[in-house]
């Protein structure tokens, strides 16, 4: 016990410095993601074929490869493409990634994937006919996303998009190897020094099972938000 | 893009295919049976039984993989009484340890899948078995799984996918395996698009023959969702009136 406590004998506020770091980088790749899935789903939705095409290759490819390989590329790649745009600008010598952002984008590109579909099924799920009575009211198309399509939109997502945040907390797991000291990243460290991993990866698993169930409670009342006033059998 | 360093490492990767083939089936068979087992405790009248198959469901889904591999691989050996049991030389490898992982892993989210199968199975027909005086073995066996199986084969196609993506994980324990291989190289070359690329293709391929095999089996699965071929003639079974 006296392995998690605060202060400078224990781990107690490394962890939770480190959940902290797991949290940001979760919400952050969470709310990217959801940007490209509501730029992908309009995409996708198109009447442009290429457009529609792009999109669906982006679900395709990316829900059919592993995340750690997204990571990989992101991670080694992306300072090769820095360092190559560097050296166009003048500027010579080696060019390191930060982390924190190679994580965010890895795990939004990945979410935003699966945000793609979840918002796009829950724009066809709005009833054809309220978006043509909207138009025959002479709602503009602008109105007529904020009256009538977002709001339903939201509704429709949420159970999907919770589950889209709940895989975006566990994926954040997969960033430790690149060094990013995020909750595993912490617990490796630490089983290190000590010797003692089991403890440490169990601590993880711990933080981690309250970091789901306590935004699973969350997304469950945002649900009941977005769900009220609407009539249940 | 050098076509020549994408042939050989294509050479290379596809050396990790068959580890990684072996790790998905092993599992997703094993963890098959638990996912089966945990379905029919969740279900169970025995309310100490559905609290244990409850738990193990919240355990493993409210988890990271990569922290239930760790657990497993670095965190068992800190107990001498592990260290010294039977199972040791088991764990002390890390292939099994994967297995253990990915197993307990699918068979967790494989247990909901079927749980929804097993439910999604209609009272009357359940009710009829029984008119027709089956016993609870019997009616499992010839209605309740067929049909539960034919509900939940969408479902459990994407849970294989997932475990072919989840094998990955695997490298993280020194398995060689096809990330395992392409991390290898892209830390030796800095080549990480090219490789990228290919190990990408890989996986591809391995899901996109998952879909098809899934979408035959459910096409097989479901003839009386088809139309009748051609030149039978269809014959009701309601008399005409």
């Amino acid at each position: 016990m006296e392995l998690l406590s605060f202060g400078d004998r224990g781990w107690g506020d490394e962890l939770a410095r480190a959940t902290a770091m797991t949290v940001a980088v979760a919400s952050c790749a969470f709310l990217l993601g959801l940007v490209f899935g509501a730029l992908g789903s309009f995409a996708k939705l198109s009447r442009n074929r290429l457009v529609a095409a792009i999109a669906d290759a982006y679900t395709t490819v990316i829900r059919g490869i592993p995340e750690l390989l997204v990571i990989y590329l992101l991670f080694f790649g992306g300072s090769g493409a820095l360092m190559f745009f560097a050296r166009m600008f003048g500027h010579t010598g080696y060019v390191e990634i930060n982390a924190f952002a190679t994580g965010v984008c890895a795990i939004a590109i990945v979410n935003g994937a699966y945000s793609l579909e979840v918002i796009r099924g829950a724009v066809l799920a709005v009833p054809r006919g309220q978006i043509e009575a909207a138009k025959a009211f002479g709602m503009s198309p602008v109105t007529l996303f904020r009256r009538v399509l977002a709001p339903q939109v939201l509704r429709f997502a949420l159970p999907g998009l919770g589950n889209v945040w709940q895989l975006a907390l566990k994926e954040t797991a997969l960033i430790s190897v690149t060094g990013l000291v995020e909750i595993m990243r912490q617990a490796t460290v630490g089983a290190g020094s000590t010797k003692q991993p089991f403890t440490f990866y169990a601590v993880a698993a711990i933080l981690y099972l309250l970091l789901t169930t306590i935004s699973g409670h969350g997304f469950a009342r945002a649900e009941r938000w977005a769900n009220r006033g609407v009539r249940s059998a | 893009m050098d076509p020549k360093f994408m042939g050989e490492t294509l050479l290379r990767l596809i050396d990790g295919v068959p580890l990684l083939l072996k790790l998905v089936t092993v599992s997703l068979g094993l963890g098959f049976v638990i996912a089966v087992l945990v379905a029919s405790a969740r279900l169970s009248k025995i309310a100490p039984l559905r609290a244990v198959a409850a738990s193990y469901v919240f355990l493993f889904r409210g988890t990271p993989l990569l922290v239930q591999m760790f657990l497993i691989y670095y965190g068992l050996g800190q107990f001498s009484a592990v260290r010294e049991s039977f199972v040791w030389p088991f764990l002390r490898q890390p292939y099994w340890c994967a297995i253990l992982a990915l197993t307990l892993n699918t068979g967790a989210y494989g247990g909901e899948i079927m749980r929804g199968g097993i439910q999604s199975v209609a009272a009357g027909e359940i009710e009829a078995a029984r008119a027709c005086g089956m016993s609870g073995l019997l009616m499992l066996r010839r209605i309740v799984l067929p049909i539960a199986l034919r509900q939940a084969l969408p479902a459990y196609g994407n849970e294989m996918i997932l475990m072919v993506k989840a094998t990955s994980l695997a490298s993280t324990v020194t398995l060689m395996e096809v990330t395992g291989i392409a991390h290898r190289i892209i830390s030796d070359t800095y080549r990480a698009i090219e490789v990228f690329v290919v190990a990408g293709a890989i996986y591809l391929l391995l899901n996109f023959l998952i879909t098809r095999a899934i979408r035959w089996l459910e096409w097989r699965l479901s003839p009386h969702l088809r139309d009748a071929p051609a030149g039978i003639p269809v014959v009701s079974a309601m008399p005409a009136r």
